[in-house]
Protein backbone atom coordinates (compact mmCIF):
# COMPACT_ATOMS: atom_id res chain seq x y z
CA UNK A 1 0.00 0.00 0.00
CA UNK A 2 1.49 3.06 -1.02
CA UNK A 3 2.28 5.66 1.51
CA UNK A 4 0.23 9.23 0.78
CA UNK A 5 1.77 11.05 3.33
CA UNK A 6 5.15 10.70 2.31
CA UNK A 7 4.74 13.21 -0.42
CA UNK A 8 6.96 16.23 0.49
CA UNK A 9 9.43 13.38 1.79
CA UNK A 10 13.30 14.43 0.46
CA UNK A 11 16.53 12.68 0.24
CA UNK A 12 19.79 13.73 1.35
CA UNK A 13 21.06 16.48 -0.83
CA UNK A 14 24.83 15.57 -2.49
CA UNK A 15 27.45 17.60 -4.85
CA UNK A 16 27.79 16.74 -8.54
CA UNK A 17 30.51 18.50 -10.79
CA UNK A 18 29.91 18.41 -14.54
CA UNK A 19 32.79 16.96 -16.35
CA UNK A 20 33.92 17.12 -19.79
CA UNK A 21 35.20 13.41 -19.80
CA UNK A 22 32.12 12.16 -18.51
CA UNK A 23 30.07 14.18 -20.78
CA UNK A 24 32.65 12.61 -24.01
CA UNK A 25 31.96 9.19 -22.94
CA UNK A 26 28.36 9.53 -22.26
CA UNK A 27 27.59 11.39 -25.73
CA UNK A 28 29.35 8.81 -27.49
CA UNK A 29 27.92 5.77 -25.50
CA UNK A 30 24.12 7.54 -26.66
CA UNK A 31 25.84 7.75 -29.83
CA UNK A 32 26.03 11.31 -30.57
CA UNK A 33 28.15 12.88 -33.15
CA UNK A 34 27.64 16.22 -32.09
CA UNK A 35 30.51 18.77 -31.82
CA UNK A 36 28.86 20.34 -29.04
CA UNK A 37 29.93 17.53 -26.67
CA UNK A 38 32.74 15.76 -28.74
CA UNK A 39 35.06 18.85 -29.33
CA UNK A 40 33.89 21.90 -27.35
CA UNK A 41 36.32 22.44 -24.31
CA UNK A 42 33.58 22.57 -22.15
CA UNK A 43 30.71 21.17 -23.40
CA UNK A 44 27.02 21.54 -22.61
CA UNK A 45 25.82 18.18 -21.15
CA UNK A 46 23.35 15.87 -22.95
CA UNK A 47 19.66 16.11 -21.85
CA UNK A 48 19.33 13.00 -19.99
CA UNK A 49 23.40 13.12 -18.65
CA UNK A 50 22.55 14.29 -14.63
CA UNK A 51 21.98 10.29 -14.42
CA UNK A 52 25.24 10.34 -13.97
CA UNK A 53 24.69 11.50 -9.89
CA UNK A 54 24.64 8.31 -9.35
CA UNK A 55 28.52 8.38 -9.23
CA UNK A 56 28.44 11.67 -6.88
CA UNK A 57 26.08 9.72 -4.21
CA UNK A 58 22.65 9.86 -5.94
CA UNK A 59 21.80 6.37 -5.15
CA UNK A 60 17.85 7.14 -6.77
CA UNK A 61 14.97 5.34 -5.06
CA UNK A 62 15.35 6.28 -1.65
CA UNK A 63 12.18 9.25 -1.71
CA UNK A 64 10.20 6.14 -3.82
CA UNK A 65 11.33 3.47 -0.80
CA UNK A 66 9.71 5.83 1.33
CA UNK A 67 6.22 6.05 -0.15
CA UNK A 68 6.21 2.38 0.15
CA UNK A 69 5.94 0.91 -2.96
CA UNK A 70 5.48 -2.92 -3.47
CA UNK A 71 8.63 -3.01 -6.18
CA UNK A 72 7.16 -6.66 -7.15
CA UNK A 73 4.20 -4.31 -8.86
CA UNK A 74 6.08 -1.34 -10.00
CA UNK A 75 6.01 -0.20 -13.55
CA UNK A 76 8.13 2.70 -15.10
CA UNK A 77 5.60 5.67 -15.73
CA UNK A 78 8.11 7.49 -17.33
CA UNK A 79 11.23 10.72 -17.02
CA UNK A 80 11.09 14.25 -17.58
CA UNK A 81 13.95 16.23 -17.83
CA UNK A 82 13.65 20.19 -17.82
CA UNK A 83 16.11 22.68 -18.01
CA UNK A 84 15.94 26.73 -17.08
CA UNK A 85 18.00 27.72 -19.37
CA UNK A 86 20.95 25.96 -21.56
CA UNK A 87 21.16 22.61 -19.71
CA UNK A 88 24.50 22.83 -17.43
CA UNK A 89 28.37 22.89 -19.18
CA UNK A 90 31.57 21.28 -17.80
CA UNK A 91 33.09 22.79 -14.45
CA UNK A 92 29.70 23.42 -13.29
CA UNK A 93 29.02 22.50 -9.79
CA UNK A 94 25.71 21.52 -8.87
CA UNK A 95 23.75 20.28 -6.10
CA UNK A 96 21.10 17.70 -6.26
CA UNK A 97 18.37 16.45 -4.25
CA UNK A 98 15.31 14.54 -4.76
CA UNK A 99 11.65 15.41 -3.51
CA UNK A 100 8.45 13.02 -3.53
CA UNK A 101 6.44 15.36 -5.36
CA UNK A 102 3.05 13.97 -5.90
CA UNK A 103 0.83 10.46 -5.38
CA UNK A 104 -2.59 10.11 -7.39
CA UNK A 105 -4.52 7.28 -8.63
CA UNK A 106 -6.36 6.29 -11.54
CA UNK A 107 -8.30 3.37 -12.59
CA UNK A 108 -6.58 0.93 -14.75
CA UNK A 109 -8.00 -1.07 -17.87
CA UNK A 110 -6.80 -4.25 -16.45
CA UNK A 111 -4.65 -4.18 -13.12
CA UNK A 112 -7.29 -2.51 -10.81
CA UNK A 113 -6.10 1.10 -9.67
CA UNK A 114 -3.09 2.25 -10.51
CA UNK A 115 -1.27 4.91 -8.15
CA UNK A 116 1.26 6.80 -9.18
CA UNK A 117 4.12 8.10 -7.70
CA UNK A 118 6.19 11.70 -8.76
CA UNK A 119 9.55 11.97 -7.48
CA UNK A 120 11.58 15.32 -8.64
CA UNK A 121 15.38 15.49 -8.25
CA UNK A 122 16.74 19.19 -8.38
CA UNK A 123 19.57 20.52 -9.41
CA UNK A 124 20.61 23.99 -8.20
CA UNK A 125 23.96 25.68 -9.11
CA UNK A 126 26.25 27.66 -6.38
CA UNK A 127 24.36 30.79 -6.42
CA UNK A 128 20.87 28.39 -5.25
CA UNK A 129 19.82 28.93 -8.96
CA UNK A 130 17.12 26.20 -10.32
CA UNK A 131 19.01 24.79 -13.05
CA UNK A 132 17.55 21.33 -14.02
CA UNK A 133 14.44 18.93 -12.79
CA UNK A 134 14.44 15.15 -13.38
CA UNK A 135 11.33 14.26 -12.84
CA UNK A 136 10.44 10.15 -12.54
CA UNK A 137 6.98 8.81 -12.24
CA UNK A 138 6.86 4.95 -10.54
CA UNK A 139 3.42 3.19 -11.06
CA UNK A 140 1.98 0.40 -8.52
CA UNK A 141 -0.43 -1.23 -10.38
CA UNK A 142 -3.37 -3.23 -9.19
CA UNK A 143 -1.68 -6.79 -9.69
CA UNK A 144 1.56 -7.61 -10.45
CA UNK A 145 2.44 -6.92 -14.34
CA UNK A 146 3.03 -10.51 -16.36
CA UNK A 147 5.37 -9.61 -19.11
CA UNK A 148 5.44 -6.02 -18.76
CA UNK A 149 8.99 -5.14 -17.78
CA UNK A 150 10.42 -2.36 -18.78
CA UNK A 151 14.17 -1.47 -19.29
CA UNK B 1 26.84 18.85 -36.38
CA UNK B 2 25.82 22.28 -35.39
CA UNK B 3 21.89 23.41 -35.77
CA UNK B 4 21.46 25.33 -38.72
CA UNK B 5 18.18 25.44 -38.15
CA UNK B 6 15.74 28.19 -38.68
CA UNK B 7 12.14 29.23 -36.94
CA UNK B 8 11.32 29.76 -40.48
CA UNK B 9 12.38 25.95 -41.13
CA UNK B 10 10.10 24.69 -38.27
CA UNK B 11 7.14 24.85 -39.27
CA UNK B 12 4.43 22.37 -37.31
CA UNK B 13 4.61 19.06 -39.01
CA UNK B 14 8.38 19.44 -40.16
CA UNK B 15 9.94 16.73 -39.56
CA UNK B 16 13.79 15.47 -38.70
CA UNK B 17 15.31 12.99 -41.10
CA UNK B 18 15.21 9.44 -39.44
CA UNK B 19 17.88 8.06 -37.78
CA UNK B 20 19.01 4.65 -37.73
CA UNK B 21 21.35 3.20 -34.46
CA UNK B 22 23.04 -0.41 -35.03
CA UNK B 23 22.54 -3.60 -35.03
CA UNK B 24 22.96 -2.79 -30.58
CA UNK B 25 25.77 -5.31 -29.25
CA UNK B 26 26.12 -5.85 -25.71
CA UNK B 27 28.91 -3.83 -25.52
CA UNK B 28 26.84 -0.67 -26.25
CA UNK B 29 24.82 -1.91 -23.24
CA UNK B 30 27.89 -2.10 -21.12
CA UNK B 31 29.21 1.25 -22.47
CA UNK B 32 26.22 2.93 -21.41
CA UNK B 33 25.95 1.00 -18.01
CA UNK B 34 29.55 2.54 -17.42
CA UNK B 35 28.77 6.16 -18.89
CA UNK B 36 25.59 6.48 -16.90
CA UNK B 37 26.93 4.48 -13.45
CA UNK B 38 23.04 1.91 -14.03
CA UNK B 39 25.43 -1.52 -12.89
CA UNK B 40 21.48 -3.75 -12.94
CA UNK B 41 23.30 -7.03 -14.12
CA UNK B 42 20.33 -7.43 -15.79
CA UNK B 43 21.86 -5.45 -19.19
CA UNK B 44 24.88 -7.17 -19.26
CA UNK B 45 24.91 -10.94 -17.04
CA UNK B 46 23.71 -13.16 -19.07
CA UNK B 47 23.18 -16.27 -16.33
CA UNK B 48 21.62 -13.37 -14.42
CA UNK B 49 19.18 -12.18 -16.72
CA UNK B 50 18.36 -15.91 -17.44
CA UNK B 51 17.34 -16.77 -13.70
CA UNK B 52 14.99 -13.44 -13.57
CA UNK B 53 13.37 -15.78 -16.89
CA UNK B 54 14.35 -13.54 -20.02
CA UNK B 55 15.82 -15.25 -23.16
CA UNK B 56 18.85 -13.37 -22.56
CA UNK B 57 20.51 -9.89 -21.47
CA UNK B 58 18.56 -6.78 -22.66
CA UNK B 59 19.31 -3.20 -23.08
CA UNK B 60 18.97 -0.30 -20.49
CA UNK B 61 15.84 1.65 -21.60
CA UNK B 62 17.87 5.27 -20.47
CA UNK B 63 20.36 3.94 -23.35
CA UNK B 64 17.63 3.84 -26.00
CA UNK B 65 16.13 7.34 -24.14
CA UNK B 66 19.95 8.69 -24.81
CA UNK B 67 20.00 7.91 -28.30
CA UNK B 68 16.72 9.49 -29.28
CA UNK B 69 17.76 12.51 -26.82
CA UNK B 70 21.09 12.52 -29.16
CA UNK B 71 19.09 12.51 -32.07
CA UNK B 72 17.56 15.75 -31.09
CA UNK B 73 20.17 17.87 -30.12
CA UNK B 74 21.97 16.69 -33.30
CA UNK B 75 18.81 18.20 -35.08
CA UNK B 76 18.19 21.39 -32.93
CA UNK B 77 21.05 21.85 -30.90
CA UNK B 78 22.53 20.74 -28.18
CA UNK B 79 22.16 24.46 -26.21
CA UNK B 80 18.61 24.46 -27.64
CA UNK B 81 16.98 21.86 -25.47
CA UNK B 82 14.86 22.85 -22.70
CA UNK B 83 12.20 19.82 -21.87
CA UNK B 84 12.92 16.24 -22.77
CA UNK B 85 10.77 13.76 -21.33
CA UNK B 86 10.09 9.84 -22.99
CA UNK B 87 8.24 6.60 -22.19
CA UNK B 88 9.54 2.76 -22.32
CA UNK B 89 7.72 0.42 -24.64
CA UNK B 90 9.26 -2.16 -25.69
CA UNK B 91 12.25 -4.00 -24.44
CA UNK B 92 15.39 -3.30 -26.99
CA UNK B 93 17.50 -6.86 -27.44
CA UNK B 94 21.07 -7.82 -28.63
CA UNK B 95 20.93 -7.29 -32.78
CA UNK B 96 18.45 -4.61 -32.46
CA UNK B 97 18.11 -1.81 -34.77
CA UNK B 98 16.72 1.69 -34.13
CA UNK B 99 15.02 4.22 -35.92
CA UNK B 100 14.56 7.77 -34.63
CA UNK B 101 12.21 10.17 -35.60
CA UNK B 102 11.13 13.90 -34.92
CA UNK B 103 8.20 15.84 -35.82
CA UNK B 104 7.52 19.61 -34.71
CA UNK B 105 3.87 19.38 -33.30
CA UNK B 106 3.59 23.34 -32.11
CA UNK B 107 5.87 26.09 -32.93
CA UNK B 108 4.81 29.10 -30.44
CA UNK B 109 6.58 32.17 -28.70
CA UNK B 110 6.75 32.35 -25.02
CA UNK B 111 8.47 34.67 -22.36
CA UNK B 112 10.60 36.30 -25.07
CA UNK B 113 11.49 33.03 -26.88
CA UNK B 114 10.59 31.62 -29.84
CA UNK B 115 9.90 27.58 -28.91
CA UNK B 116 8.78 24.35 -30.55
CA UNK B 117 7.73 21.01 -29.15
CA UNK B 118 8.65 18.31 -30.67
CA UNK B 119 7.19 14.45 -30.74
CA UNK B 120 10.33 11.71 -30.79
CA UNK B 121 9.74 8.04 -31.62
CA UNK B 122 12.54 5.42 -31.46
CA UNK B 123 11.40 1.67 -33.24
CA UNK B 124 12.74 -1.78 -33.25
CA UNK B 125 12.94 -3.05 -36.45
CA UNK B 126 9.97 -4.81 -35.75
CA UNK B 127 8.25 -1.75 -36.21
CA UNK B 128 6.88 -1.86 -32.47
CA UNK B 129 7.98 1.55 -30.66
CA UNK B 130 10.76 1.33 -27.70
CA UNK B 131 10.67 5.24 -26.59
CA UNK B 132 7.89 7.15 -27.06
CA UNK B 133 9.39 11.06 -26.07
CA UNK B 134 8.07 14.57 -26.51
CA UNK B 135 11.16 17.49 -26.15
CA UNK B 136 10.32 21.24 -26.21
CA UNK B 137 13.31 23.26 -28.15
CA UNK B 138 14.41 27.01 -28.27
CA UNK B 139 15.42 28.14 -31.26
CA UNK B 140 17.69 31.25 -31.96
Amino acid sequence: MVDKSAVGATDEPFDIEVERGKILEFARATKSDNAAYLDDPTPVSPPTFLVTGAFWGGQGGSAFRKANLDMRRVLDGGREFVFHGPPPRAGTKLTAQTRLEEIYEKEGKRGGTMTFVVAVQEFRDEAGRLVAEHRSTAIETGRPPAEEKNG
Amino acid sequence: MTATMTWDDLAEGTEAAPREVGPLTRTDFVKYQGASGDFNPIHHDEEYAQSAGFPTVFSVGMLQAGILAAYATDWLGADNVRRYGFQFREQVWPGDTLTCRGAVTKRYEEGGERLVDLELTCTRQTGGAAVKGWATFVVP
